[in-house]
């Protein structure tokens, strides 16, 4: 290995923020360059490495790998396979988005850069790391800077700011307490197994498929609930719509976008594969909390009036597709969590960024105080709608065949159970349009004459994410192609154990 | 030579309109002659292409048994080869039924997009309204040549998604919104039936391309249950119910008229409307393998098209009685479809291309022109505007029925088609429907064209651009019928399912009956609503039946239940859902952040701050531990204290 | 003649550590407080002094820690005075029984 490619990606915003603490306070135009240069970095060699990337070979590649506390085998792992590689992907077009969803931040500016970069290096940390102990380091990473950021930028509205930001925390402290008492557990019984500590992926897997039946069953349970409760699985769901209401743009973006598909990835490259067992014991659980998860948020999204509570139900309804789809167990549905993780994150975040937007123009996101802005702003509805039809899944963007691919999985294992879960597309399309009805269509309002439209560096999100939504929505195989290498050689690690095999 | 490489490259036909679209909308929007020029001949082009392959079609009689299938791209290959796997592969598929919608959508939407351009002359939106017009004939025409079930989902939700922007063009008005959201979230409801039939599909059969399915369908027995496929069949059709307006999901469609009028012509003539008749054409096989399935589509088909008809009887803007009568033409289609005679029912969706696409463009040339869509506000406009009004009474002759025009042949097709599979109550409604048909149509003709002239209105000739799109399209309703006649039956030979009609058969006391019912209907028109020029007759006609007259007026009071269920039933519905998660399972959350706190509240209580409390207690603690260890030995207290001793 | 044996060091320590016990937790003083802190200590010390003399005279162990805790109770009692003073010159009383502003 000669260039440490990934380590760069990691660090470069780091650096910029580093950078950042240089930079008078006043300057607030460059302390926005540095950041967004900082994530452009990261960006630009993530497409890199995207497009090197040996699907046939498959498997972790771009390795780096130091010693780095031997006694308890932990290692300064670093890699991607063809599953972290849209994860990393997705962190990194956001956070090169969220840095100009914030751009007209004017309120301590350079204290907010420097949290947010943190913040998607500690996101972008989980998804590279194959050494569970790293991983968990860069998780912890990630929640603090969130709780300062929505306490100090956040807004208030049905729940006070302080109220969301206390939620967001504890909740995923709780869950993260949780999945640690699991991965000690899990690590304290591999070093029985194996003989020696080692903290790796790899090597867990290899230990945790032989622990038996019981170990196995109640160490999932410890980390689904971990995970389940980062990735909102239904009921632990409720920290979801007030957080992301309460939170600057940015921190709605990546949080909704991938910080949240944490808990999605780590159910599919920690539970799942290194407990499989457990994993199909609880498999029919996680499926009903899913589906639940599905219909229920979908039928909450549509009782809201202020839209980031309307996106914040839906990203809890779009992810219990994804719990389903992991509880499949097979091939298909696996890819298609994975894919709609990253669907799911692209439209989630054009979705708040153009939110964002209109909450700074019109300073409210109620609903009924807006109308016929589609006249008015004519990009950001155009932006809107993108994200709103995203959102319902239409062919053509990219939500729509991860969706797919996830419903021929629960369809084929689950079923009538799976019915219901599909008829949530019918409740997305009714809550999605009535948002973009009422906020872009209708009269226009007089007092919103005067606003100007998105412009310059405002255009970013919209340009970059509705790019990836409609290439990824007509060229699917781009991002399959890379997800299929990494889920087919884990899962047939996970059916090795099973036994079970393909049930296409 | 161009014809063999028209065939063989037939993607072209959609991908034309598509990279107009894009032009238009990344280049040539603020320049509106540019994007209306771009546009239209773009359009002509991509018609161009799809009469050269229609004509290699048809050339080729091998293509009506073999289709020409071809893939382009591998859209989407998943999973492990052989055991558990996902592929979806783009291809075409052209056969005769293709070849002539080819022909026919993009015959029909380069003369609306002609007409459109005076129409839609001095719109703020002009570009946008050519760029979504494009990309809504690109998604018909890749629908229409799909080979594979999950691209004509894809392109049949396109076709959804323009004609939602385009009902709701003029977004600025309530009721466009109100309606574009209705035409959507309908079809989006029947989409979730035809979208767990595909996942049905493709799970019992493993494949989603339309050849494969019809080769494993047609011995399905190794492969599912009769009844499985009983339910696959049913589950696919709920799609077309709402695309193309089939009782109870139509209530979209008559709304659909908000958008400007080209679009209403394109929706109801060439695309999304005969996109759902399409699609059940297209799965013949299926429906064909399960009776019941087949019963469903025949009895759904004639009884939407004699049900829309009794609505449009009573309605009095123009649009929407042109709304209804597409609604009933779709349910003959459908009906046709039903009984087992691809062949009628896709020339039947021929003619009703050509003369429904022309009604609706003479009808927008008379809103254009008096500024009101209320036919009893209309009158005498037959000397003002001659061209408009004389390919109208053209089109309304097509629809009515009346020989040689095109209708006649088509509809004449499917009810003898229809009693030739003993399904008699189906051909009466059918009859009936046709004797309906030519009463509202005429009434419709009556009002707006002859009798006396409103002096309020100003009507004036429309401009070339959307005159010569109407002679065009009259000219198509007068002879595309003489394809399919039925002692010379072309048609056929080329479109059909199963066996091919026998032609030289001809039904005389059919045709003779559908004539006088025809007849019939005009004449009861006249009698009403020109003759009687006061119009008392319909007026005391319809107080004296006051109860039917507001059942029909109010469309059998559809949309009130869909309203009454959608606000009631799903809004009440998600309220209580909100309600519960704020304040049972959020308030669970909340109850255990305030056990903690209540539980701090408790235990501050002993932090005193006096510093001899502390010391005092700390006393005592050693103390205790002091004397446990003097009574039990070190052992006992290192026990209680964890080692620490 | 009474040979002065380990066991009157340790009573000597223990009457001395129970004084300065009595002191801490009834005195209202602070300054009082803070005398009888040193009491305890130097019972303590005494007792360090007293056994490493008798029980294991070949080593210094118990003098070494004797000069650590009067070196912790200087620096103990030099916090503590400081405290006092600060409390003293806001003009605020130096009685134990209202000094408590760690409550709650």
């Amino acid at each position: 290995m000669s260039f440490p490619v990934l380590p760069v990606i990691l660090l470069a915003p780091v650096a910029a923020a580093v950078v950042l603490l240089f930079i008078p306070k006043e300057e607030h135009r460059l302390i926005k360059s540095v950041a967004a240069l900082g994530t452009f970095v990261s960006l630009f060699l993530t497409l890199v490495i995207y497009f090197n990337y040996n699907q046939d070979v498959g498997g972790l590649q771009f390795v780096t790998q130091r010693d780095w506390i031997k006694d308890l085998g932990v290692t300064l792992f670093f890699a991607v396979d063809g599953i972290s590689l849209p994860m990393v992907l997705l962190t990194n077009l956001i956070g090169f988005c969220a840095i100009f969803a914030s751009w007209n931040i004017s309120n301590r500016p350079r204290e907010f850069f420097i949290l947010l970069l943190i913040l998607i290096t500690g996101v972008m940390g989980t998804f590279i790391a194959h050494d569970l102990f790293i991983f968990l380091l860069f998780y912890e990473v990630v929640v603090i800077p969130i709780y300062i950021m929505v306490v100090i930028w956040g807004s208030s509205k049905r729940v006070t700011k302080e109220y969301a930001g206390m939620k967001l925390t504890i909740y995923l402290l709780i869950g993260s307490g949780f999945l640690l008492v699991g991965v000690i557990a899990l690590f304290v019984k591999s070093v029985g197994v194996l003989g020696a500590p080692d903290m790796s992926f790899s090597a867990l897997a290899e230990a945790g498929a032989q622990l038996s039946n019981f170990d196995q069953i109640w160490l999932f349970a410890l980390m689904l609930f971990g995970f389940g409760s980062l990735i909102s699985m239904w009921p632990f769901h409720s920290w979801s719509p007030d957080g992301y209401a309460g939170a600057p743009t940015a921190v709605s973006m990546i949080h909704a976008g991938v910080l949240k598909k944490i808990g999605g990835y780590g159910l599919i490259k920690i539970a799942v594969v290194m407990l499989p067992l457990g994993a199909q014991f609880w498999a029919p659980w996680m499926a009903v909390l899913g589906i639940a998860g599905v219909a229920y948020a979908a039928f909450g999204a549509l009782a809201q009036k202020d839209l980031k509570y309307v996106v914040g139900y839906s990203s809890v309804s779009h992810m219990g597709y994804v719990i389903i789809a992991v509880a499949c167990l097979d091939v298909i549905g696996l890819n298609g969590a994975v894919a709609n993780m990253f669907a799911h994150g692209i439209m989630a975040a054009l979705f708040f960024s153009m939110i964002g937007f209109l909450y700074e123009k019109t300073h409210t996101r109620w609903m009924p105080d807006m109308g016929g802005l589609g006249r008015q702003t004519p990009k950001l509805a155009a932006g809107f709608m993108l994200a709103a039809l995203a959102s319902l899944g239409l062919p053509g963007l990219v939500t729509f065949v991860p969706e797919f691919t996830i419903f021929v999985g629960i369809f084929s294992k689950y079923g009538g159970l799976a019915v219901i879960g599909i008829a949530g597309i019918i409740i997305t399309a009714l809550y999605a349009l009535r948002a973009g009805a009422h906020t872009l269509f209708g009269p226009p309002r007089p007092e919103y004459d005067h606003l100007e439209d998105i412009k310059g560096p405002e255009l970013v999100p919209l340009v970059v994410l509705g790019f990836v939504l409609v290439v990824g929505g007509v060229l699917p195989s781009l991002l399959f192609d890379m997800i299929n290498s990494g889920v087919v050689p884990l899962h047939a690690e996970i059916s090795n154990v099973l036994q079970l095999g393909g049930n296409l | 030579m161009l014809v063999e490489f028209a065939m063989h490259h037939a993607w072209l036909v959609p991908l034309i309109p598509a990279l107009s679209f894009l032009i238009i909308v990344f280049l040539t929007r603020p320049f509106e002659k540019l994007t209306a020029f771009l546009s239209v001949s773009f359009m002509a082009i991509s018609c161009f292409f799809a009469s050269l392959a229609a004509y290699g079609v048809f050339n080729n009689h091998e293509l009506a048994e073999h289709p020409l299938v071809y893939n382009f791209f591998n859209w989407l290959s998943i999973g492990i080869p052989g055991a558990n796997e996902l592929q979806i592969n783009l291809g075409v598929q052209l056969d005769p039924t293709s070849a002539m919608m080819l022909f026919m959508v993009s015959f029909v939407a380069t003369f609306i997009q002609l007409y459109s351009v005076g129409y839609m002359k001095g719109d703020p939106g002009f570009s946008t309204f050519f760029s979504y017009v494009s990309l809504f004939a690109a998604s018909m025409l890749l629908l229409v040549i799909s080979s594979n079930l999950l691209e004509m989902f894809v392109a049949w939700e396109g076709v959804g998604l323009c004609s939602y922007l385009l009902i709701g063009f003029y977004s600025h008005k309530i009721s466009a919104r109100e309606a574009a959201k209705k035409a959507f979230v309908t079809c989006r409801v029947a989409d979730f039936g035809l979208l767990l039939g595909i996942l049905g599909l493709v799970i019992t059969f493993g494949t989603l391309d339309i050849m494969e399915l019809n080769d494993k369908i047609n011995n399905f027995k190794e492969y599912t249950s009769y009844g499985t496929l009983t339910l696959l069949a049913v589950l696919v059709f709920i799609g077309p119910i709402a695309k193309s307006g089939q009782f109870p999901l139509h209530v979209w469609l008559p709304d659909a008229m908000e958008g400007p009028t080209p679009v209403s012509a394109l929706i109801h003539a060439a695309t999304m409307v005969v996109a759902g008749v399409y699609l059940v054409a297209r799965m013949m096989f299926l429906f064909d393998a399960v009776p019941a399935a087949m019963n469903m589509v025949a009895i759904t088909g004639g009884f939407t098209a004699l049900f829309a008809a009794l609505i449009a009887i009573t309605q009095t803007e123009i649009k929407r009685i042109l709304a209804y009568s597409t609604v009933s033409q779709l349910g003959y289609m459908m009906l046709a479809l039903g009984v087992g005679s691809l062949t009628a029912s896709m020339f039947h969706m021929w003619t009703h291309a050509f003369f429904k696409a022309l009604m609706f463009l003479a009808a927008g040339s008379v809103i254009h022109a008096v500024h009101t869509p209320n036919v009893w506000k209309m009158g005498g406009i037959v000397k003002k505007m001659p061209v408009t009004s004389w390919t109208f009474v053209v089109g309304g002759l097509a629809i009515s029925g009346i020989p040689p025009f095109a209708g006649f042949w088509s509809k004449d097709e499917i009810l003898v088609a229809t009693m030739n599979s003993g399904h008699y109550v189906l051909y009466a409604m059918g009859a009936f429907t046709a004797f309906l048909t030519a009463f509202y149509m005429w009434r419709l003709i009556f009002l707006a064209f002859y009798g006396k002239e409103k002096p309020e209105n100003h009507p004036h000739e429309s401009p070339w651009t959307m005159c010569v799109p109407l002679v065009v399209l009259a000219v198509g309703a007068t002879v595309g019928g003489f394809f399919g006649m039925p002692w010379n039956n072309m048609w056929a030979h080329w479109i059909f399912f199963g066996e091919p009609h026998h032609a030289g058969h001809v039904a005389w006391g059919a045709m003779i009956s559908s004539v006088a019912l025809a007849v019939a209907g005009i004449y009861l028109a006249y009698r009403l609503y020109l003759k009687d020029t006061e119009k008392v007759k319909a007026r005391q006609l319809a107080e004296k039946y006051q109860f039917w007259y507001q059942l029909s007026f109010n469309k059998f009071y559809i949309d009130e239940i869909f309203l009454w269920f959608n606000h009631t039933v799903v809004d009440g519905s998600a309220k209580l859902m909100y309600l519960f998660d704020i304040y049972v399972v959020d308030g669970i959350v909340n109850g255990l952040g305030g056990f903690a706190r209540l539980t701090g509240d408790g235990l501050r209580v002993l932090q005193t701050g006096s510093m001899q409390n502390y010391a005092l207690v700390f006393f005592l603690g050693v103390l205790a531990v002091t004397i446990l260890m003097a009574f039990t030995g070190p052992s006992a207290a290192g026990l209680v204290l964890g080692g620490v001793m | 003649m009474v040979t002065i044996s380990l066991t009157h060091y340790v009573m000597l320590s223990a009457i001395l550590f129970s004084i300065g016990l009595f002191g801490v937790l009834a005195k209202k003083n602070a300054v009082s407080v803070l005398i009888c802190i040193e009491l305890m200590l130097n019972a303590v010390n005494i007792n360090f002094i007293a056994f490493s003399k008798y029980i294991t005279p070949a080593d210094f162990m118990g003098q070494i820690f004797a000069i650590f805790v009067i070196t912790v109770a200087a620096a103990e009692v030099g916090v503590g005075l400081a405290i006092i003073i600060a409390i003293y010159r806001n003009n605020l009383p130096v009685d134990l029984d209202e000094i408590d502003w760690l409550k709650w």
